[in-house]
């Protein structure tokens, strides 16, 4: 995993609420037994004014000019600016996956769904929740200021804007470390290998019916 | 000390560590695979060169992209070539890992929320995991289930472990008796409606109170299916005979003197009662209508004698926004009457709504009658192979071939639309299923979500009706 410490980015506004997992990497691109490739497809449905389909050359489709990721000042965005419960819906990590592809390393909203969430930080992809009235704040200026950029800072858990306010988030220990590291969290988890196999054994003996059940 | 939640016993009993950083394992007892989010994981095992950790935990089946038709041809009758290798990978990929798979062609074949409780694979107490948001289905169960993304599937092969920060305690309590005609869909819409699709964020929700206690397993586990939509990853319900009858005989379920002992296990299943939830949220059964989406999420519901609503009424500016722009995609005018809203499919199924009893529900509703011709297609979905004999055997089949729907094979279907069944543009279901989102159903397709009776009496008028008015 893609290791993040700081990152400045131009940031993209995306100004509406409830974005679900569908609407960011509709299903048809799930087919897909890869973990790369989502980039030409995120948010296809608002993007292009055709259906999508997988394997096909994005670069020829009919884009809807008004979707703000079409409009050139925001082509080299790499924050994300949302709004309340984005990435509710389906557990689908080709939603991280596609943000990620694109070019996005930072989300920034007042609130996430809970598995999304947790999807971003496997990915090497920080989502920053900032109080509703900040995000109020930035999308103003993200949409007033062309090349508007955010500088967010994990170690300092701190987002910075371009005249120099700065707002702290809460992120929880263990994703923290995962990314600011780039760990492999398997390998974190396997490192506890005996604890697991003891805790499992003593399962055998108070719980047998879990194991070895079958049709 | 207060006494422990329903979450804080299955959170206890399945604490393998607890670290320093505030996060924990807990170990997984059951491993749901399907085609759609496991191949990267166990891409990343061959990789790594990892095996799975424990292979009797893991059951797969493909449900995503099945076809529900041609079925007899197997993997060959995938007509989607990409479609087909997904499935064939989570075929080659159990084989070469030894995990048990329900292939294509086996009766046992379903969606995976379907299966897990019709085998006994699911059983109080566990915890559960699977690479799909509806595992919140198991809870009913009185197990900890929750979907997981693809990078965790691969930890839980890995390791039999979650790395996991516990959850806030939330109490929906349902109290009093339903009013006849009404499902546990209604009530799961009814409280997202109430608490809106981020109302159970960062939240285990426990369904109780008398309402809940009636319920079949099968309605139960609608509710716990529909958790998600409240942004609750796990909704759980205690245990209680009901749910020991179900489990009882099962393929997987234990036997004999495990029974016995399994049983005295599960009877603890249960918050106590000086148990403190941080968040209570009270129904009265009663005041729960016939309830249809309007809308492009969960949350835009309403009952089936109400009206779309009007954002010019909604003060909050970004509610306002999202009934604005949901209305021009539903291509619905403020204030227009649900029962006005014209319907081109009906869908019933998904693992939600595609189990015996709502088979059976929808089965009451149209026979003897006839499909609406204004409607251009109804198609009912079982869950499973063996929900697929069961209903054949009943003559459901028969009920709604002869009405006019059609009866297909088991998968998820319309629910996603991976495979052929799908909206054309524009097109409004009434569906069973569980999201209303843009383009869920197909591009374009406008979906309202009802349970199965509502479903099924919409197929016979061509409209939505108030079926709690109707005899019983």
């Amino acid at each position: 995993m893609k290791a993040l410490q700081q990152h400045k980015g131009i940031v993209a506004p995306l100004d509406r609420s409830n974005v679900d997992t569908d609407m960011i990497i509709p299903k048809q691109f799930l087919k897909s037994i890869k973990r790369s490739g989502f980039g030409p497809n995120l948010f296809d449905e608002l993007r292009y004014l055709d259906e999508g389909k997988p394997d096909q050359d994005s670069s020829q489709r009919p884009v809807n000019p008004d979707f703000m990721l079409n409009q050139e000042r925001y082509r080299n965005a790499s924050v994300l600016l949302a709004r309340r419960n984005f990435g509710c819906g389906s557990s689908r990590e080709h939603a991280p996956w596609a943000l990620e592809d694109f070019g996005f390393r930072v989300i920034v909203a007042p609130s996430f769904a809970d598995i999304f969430y947790n999807n971003c930080f496997k990915n090497g992809v920080l989502p920053v929740v900032l109080d509703e009235k900040i995000v109020d704040q930035l999308f103003a200026e993200a949409e007033a200021n062309e090349g508007y950029e955010l500088a967010i800072d994990l170690e300092a858990n701190t987002v910075t804007t371009p005249s120099g306010e700065s707002f702290t988030f809460a992120v929880d220990d263990f994703r923290r470390e995962c990314l600011l590291k780039g760990l492999d969290d398997i390998g974190v988890t396997l490192e506890d290998a005996g604890v697991i196999k003891s805790f499992e054994d003593k399962r055998r003996v108070t719980a047998p019916w879990l194991f070895d059940a079958g049709a | 000390m207060a006494g422990k939640t329903l979450y804080d016993k299955l959170w206890d009993d399945h604490l393998v560590k607890q670290r320093d950083d505030g996060s924990a394992l807990i170990y997984i007892d059951r491993h749901l695979l399907h085609e759609v989010t496991s191949p990267q994981a166990f891409e990343g095992l061959r990789l790594a060169g990892r095996k799975p950790w424990r292979l009797d935990a893991n059951l797969a089946t493909p449900d995503h992209n099945v076809p529900t038709t041609d079925r007899e041809r197997g993997i060959e009758g995938i007509s989607d070539p990409v479609s087909r290798i997904q499935v064939q990978t989570l075929d080659n990929n159990c084989d070469e890992f030894g995990i048990l798979e329900f292939k294509i062609k086996d009766q046992r074949q379903g969606i995976v929320h379907v299966i897990g409780p019709e085998q006994g694979a699911t059983l109080p107490g566990m915890t559960i995991v699977c690479g799909d948001s509806h595992t919140s289905t198991h809870g009913a169960f009185g197990t900890l289930a929750h979907g997981i993304g693809t990078s965790e599937v691969e930890h839980v092969l890995a390791t039999q472990c979650l790395v996991q920060q516990k959850m806030k305690n939330m109490l929906v309590q349902v109290n009093g008796k339903l009013s006849p005609g009404i499902t546990g869909k209604d009530i799961v819409l009814a409280v997202i409606g109430r608490i809106g699709t981020a109302g159970g964020n960062g939240h285990a929700i426990e369904f109780g109170g008398e309402a809940i206690r009636d319920l079949s397993m099968e309605a139960r586990m609608t509710i716990c299916n529909m958790s998600i939509e409240a942004g609750a990853r796990v909704g759980m319900v205690a245990v209680d005979d009901t749910t020991i009858e179900y489990v009882n005989g099962r393929p997987f379920a234990p036997k004999g003197e495990q029974w016995d002992q399994a049983v005295e296990y599960w009877r603890s299943l249960h918050s106590d009662p000086d148990a403190v939830f941080d968040k209570v949220v009270e129904f009265e059964a009663e005041d729960i209508k016939p309830q249809v989406t309007w809308g492009t999420s969960p949350e835009m519901v309403t009952g089936v004698t109400g009206m779309v609503p009007d954002p010019s009424q909604e003060p909050d500016p970004i509610k306002r926004e999202g009934i604005e722009r949901a209305l021009k995609y539903m291509g619905l005018a403020p204030n227009t009457p649900i029962s006005q809203i014209k319907l081109d499919r009906i869908f019933i199924g998904s693992c939600t709504n595609s189990r015996i009893e709502d088979l059976r529900l929808a089965a009451a509703m149209v026979k003897g009658k006839t499909v609406s011709p204004t409607l251009k297609q109804a198609m009912v979905v079982p869950g499973s192979g063996l929900v697929k004999i069961q209903a054949e055997q009943e003559g459901l089949d028969k009920i709604f071939l002869e009405a006019g729907l059609e009866w297909r094979d088991p998968g998820c279907s319309m629910c996603l639309a991976m495979n052929a069944d799908k909206l054309g543009q524009g097109e409004h279901c009434a569906s069973t299923s569980n999201r209303n989102f843009e383009g869920r159903q197909g591009f374009g397709g406008r979906t309202h979500l009802v349970s199965p009776a509502m479903a099924a009496a919409a197929a016979i008028a061509g409209h939505f009706t108030d079926i709690s008015e109707m005899n019983h």
